[in-house]
């Protein structure tokens, strides 16, 4: 956790995504013009949400067996700082919305599924501050945890591809694959996948390593 | 053989959406063009350089702290 190597990398593969994602040449398809190059940041957003929430049912799981409170921390901040990635995925997204679907929130099923999910994982927070008692706060939010997890994912992945919607890779309309994002796209948008999230999960070790040392004080002077 | 003139009809009108050609979405060539793009990717890169660079220093702080306790 304290290796620099892979935080060198995050800046490096997120600096090649600026660079490489305002000069290399995208495909030129009506509505969306030069707002294709969003994808690059808009969807990075949500993958790194995605592997931070991964991250913290995982480590809610190996909570509830081994009691230890340095597993519960970094659940928790591994929500915490997903749920700020979520907000950026959701206001890039509605900028972006504004533009090419003419208005910011148009009710969409994937739009309303990642609302939902958002309300879930900041209900996991408020529920963690209901508890006093340490050990019991990290058991119930753990199973609450364990349940929001597949519930997001069925909320974003597959209920808006039963339906119709605006979204790209939802309701019929082509996602990733021949029709929106080429070979050269992919060239930008996988290290970009690889960059943010190494970036999310830096700053989650951040959060957790000053919450480790908050505690180890807090034991010693009680 | 009524079902066959109709699906021949319906055949026919898809010619209709062979009218569109395939460079007419207009990109932005001009910022390029002109290298004002440039301008814009060093602005974005500072930000971000700036960003990541706070990040290292709450890093390297938060080892200090570590390695105190």
């Amino acid at each position: 956790m304290t290796k620099s190597w892979w935080k060198i990398l995050a800046t490096v593969l997120i600096l090649y995504s600026i660079i490489g994602g305002l000069l290399i040449n995208v495909p030129a398809l009506p509505i969306l013009h030069e707002t294709i190059r969003n994808l690059y940041f808009h969807v990075p957003m949500w993958f790194a949400m995605l592997a931070l929430y991964l991250i913290s049912v995982i480590y809610s799981i190996k909570y509830l067996s081994s009691g230890k409170t340095s597993h519960d921390l970094i659940a928790v901040e591994s929500v915490n700082v997903g749920v700020i990635f979520c907000f950026l995925g959701l206001a890039s997204g509605m900028l972006w919305a504004n533009i090419t679907w003419g208005e910011p929130w148009p009710n969409d099923p994937k739009l309303n599924s990642s609302a939902i999910s958002t309300l879930m994982y900041l209900a996991y927070l408020v529920l963690r501050n209901s508890i006093e008692e340490e050990q019991k706060r990290g058991k119930i939010s753990a199973i609450y945890n364990i349940f929001a997890f597949p519930v997001m994912i069925v909320l974003l992945f597959i209920l808006p591809r039963l339906t119709d919607s605006l979204h790209p890779g939802n309701g019929g309309n082509p996602g990733f694959g021949g029709y929106d994002l080429d070979d050269t796209m992919k060239l930008v948008l996988y290290p970009t996948f690889i960059g943010w999230i190494l970036m999310a999960v830096w700053i989650m070790t951040i959060r957790y390593r000053i919450r480790l040392i908050e505690n180890k004080r807090y034991l010693r002077s009680s | 053989m009524k079902r066959i003139i109709l699906l021949l009809c319906i055949i026919l009108q898809s010619i209709q959406t062979f009218s569109q050609e395939s460079n007419s979405v207009e990109m932005a060539t001009g910022l390029r063009s002109s290298g004002k793009i440039y301008v814009v990717i060093a602005v974005i890169s500072v930000i971000f350089i700036g960003i990541a660079a706070y990040l290292f220093t709450i890093d390297r702080r938060l080892k200090k702290i570590e390695r105190e306790d």
